[in-house]
């Protein structure tokens, strides 16, 4: 997209709003519902990847010392991956906006 | 060179649907429609149109299937009536928002209940505010016409929005009259082949139909608002463009004898002819009345219709639907609210009847006439009456 949709002035839209860049739904950022986020504690994690399984955006990804981590671009704050860690490695906290 | 033939007004739809040489008709049969399907059923069948037709099991699939076809570039028909156009309802502001040229005859039908199949305005009034380009024919001749225009207006470049074309149930699309049929080497030049700019293809993949947050929702909203109020020109440019070509000239606004008219009479759809058999015996008894038809419902012709009713102290609105519970009916409710705030606005009063098949005669016109006299010249507190209502 060209502007973002908050950004876009009627005028900017296009004939019937079709939109003819696929695959643009990857730039929305669903990072915007979030009222908790996600932090991993890596003195517990084990690496199961149980998160990375269950995340149903899915946004956690490995990282580069293979950790799974949230991309909070996308997180919504859901907390089912803390709910679903077995080692309680992943906490809940409130955003603070 | 056209060819003068005898039949109904259903069959000039599909004369003209054979024509403009469609791709696709999805389609339900419902009275009083069903000869428009059944007819070019027959014509693909026998091989003088090829299209698809599709056999779908309800309105909501045939407007579905249209959409689709639409949307893949085809040129695409169907035809409804009712309770068909009711079923319809939700899918009919998809095609207008995803702004896909499909034309659509609708005889126009009462809503049950009870039960009635004939002629009302009732499902043409529901769909008032779905986005679609609407206009009404008064008679065989005009519905031919009108919807090879309606091909026309709704692949325009400038325009691209669906276009529905209403007649009136029973009273045009049953009744059997001479109307001048085309040939097809007559209408090439006025009907290019359809280029719809955004079509579904895979070389070139487009999203239809997505989802819009709050944050964009409105601006698509008011692109759309915008666009289909453009259209009006263009529409009548179409029209104009027809009448040099085949002498037929259509008007958002029609006016019939309202120069100096004192009283003017506003009517939609067939019963028009009526209204004016009336205005012919008023004035023959001196009476200064004159009658203006609402040809182009969507988008409302406002300055159009400002000027036409400009001369008159009284209007008297008549339509075939009711608002339950509203002020007037919405015809005359339109017509108010494109007057208030004029300077010299006359003053409105309006009937309604001509409900689920009922006729109205000329002289119950003249009644009416003499009727809103009474309750205009006297400032009488009434909105609406009813005619033709045993009391």
């Amino acid at each position: 997209m060209a502007k973002k949709d908050f950004e876009m002035t009627w005028k900017d839209i296009p004939l019937g709003a079709i939109i003819t860049e696929p695959g643009n739904a990857s730039e929305y950022k669903t990072g915007d519902w979030r009222s908790q986020r996600p932090v991993l504690d890596r003195a517990k994690c084990v690496k199961c990847g149980l998160c990375f399984s269950l995340c149903p955006e899915p946004c956690i990804v490995k990282d580069d010392e293979g950790y799974y981590v949230a991309d909070l671009y996308y997180c919504k704050g859901c907390g089912i991956c803390a709910y679903e860690c077995p080692k309680e490695a992943i906490t809940i906290v409130q955003e603070e906006h | 060179m056209s060819t003068r033939v005898g039949a109904e007004g259903s069959f000039a739809v599909a004369d003209a649907v054979r024509l403009a040489d469609v791709d696709v008709v999805p389609a339900y049969p419902i009275t009083p429609q069903t000869h428009v399907v059944e007819r070019i059923s027959e014509m693909i069948a026998d091989g003088d149109l090829d299209a698809k037709f599709i056999y779908v099991e309800s309105e909501h699939s045939a407007m579905s299937a249209c959409l689709g076809a639409a949307a893949v570039g085809a040129r695409t028909f169907t035809s409804t009536a009712g309770q068909g156009l009711e079923l319809m309802h939700e899918v009919l502001y998809l095609v207008s928002s995803m702004r896909l040229p499909v034309v659509m005859a609708v005889a126009d039908r009462a809503l049950s209940g009870p039960l009635n199949v004939w002629g009302d305005h009732s499902d043409a009034m529901a769909t008032r505010d779905c986005g679609w380009i609407q206009y009404f024919a008064e008679n065989a001749q005009e519905v031919h016409d009108l919807t090879l225009c309606a091909f026309r207006i709704a692949e325009d470049p400038a325009v691209l929005f669906p276009v529905m074309v209403h007649m009136d149930g029973f009273h045009v699309s049953h009744v059997v009259e001479p109307y001048f049929r085309f040939e097809p080497e007559e209408i090439t030049a006025f009907l290019p082949p359809i280029n719809f700019p955004l079509p579904l293809d895979p070389n070139r993949p487009v999203t239809m139909g997505a989802f819009a947050p709050p944050a964009v929702y409105s601006e698509c909203r008011k692109a759309q608002e915008v666009a289909l109020r453009s259209t009006k020109d263009r529409i009548a440019a179409v029209w104009q463009e027809f009448g040099d070509r085949y002498g037929r000239l259509y008007k958002p606004i029609e006016t019939y004898r309202t120069e100096d008219a004192d009283t003017i009479l506003v009517a939609i759809g067939s019963f028009n002819q009526m209204a004016a058999v009336a205005v012919d015996s008023l004035r023959a008894a001196g009476q200064k009345v004159g009658l203006v038809r609402l040809r182009l419902w969507r988008p409302f012709p406002l300055q159009e219709f400002r000027q036409a009713v400009r001369p008159a102290k009284n209007l008297l609105v008549f339509e075939r639907a009711l608002s339950y519970g509203g002020t007037v009916g919405p015809v005359c409710s339109e017509v108010k609210a494109a007057l208030y705030r004029q300077k010299h606005a006359p003053a409105v009063m309006n009937f309604i009847g001509g409900l689920g098949g009922r006729d109205m005669s000329p002289k119950q016109f003249e009644a009416m006439f003499q009727r809103g006299q009474e309750i205009l010249n006297n400032n009488l507190d009434i909105e609406y009456e009813t005619i033709g209502i045993r009391e």
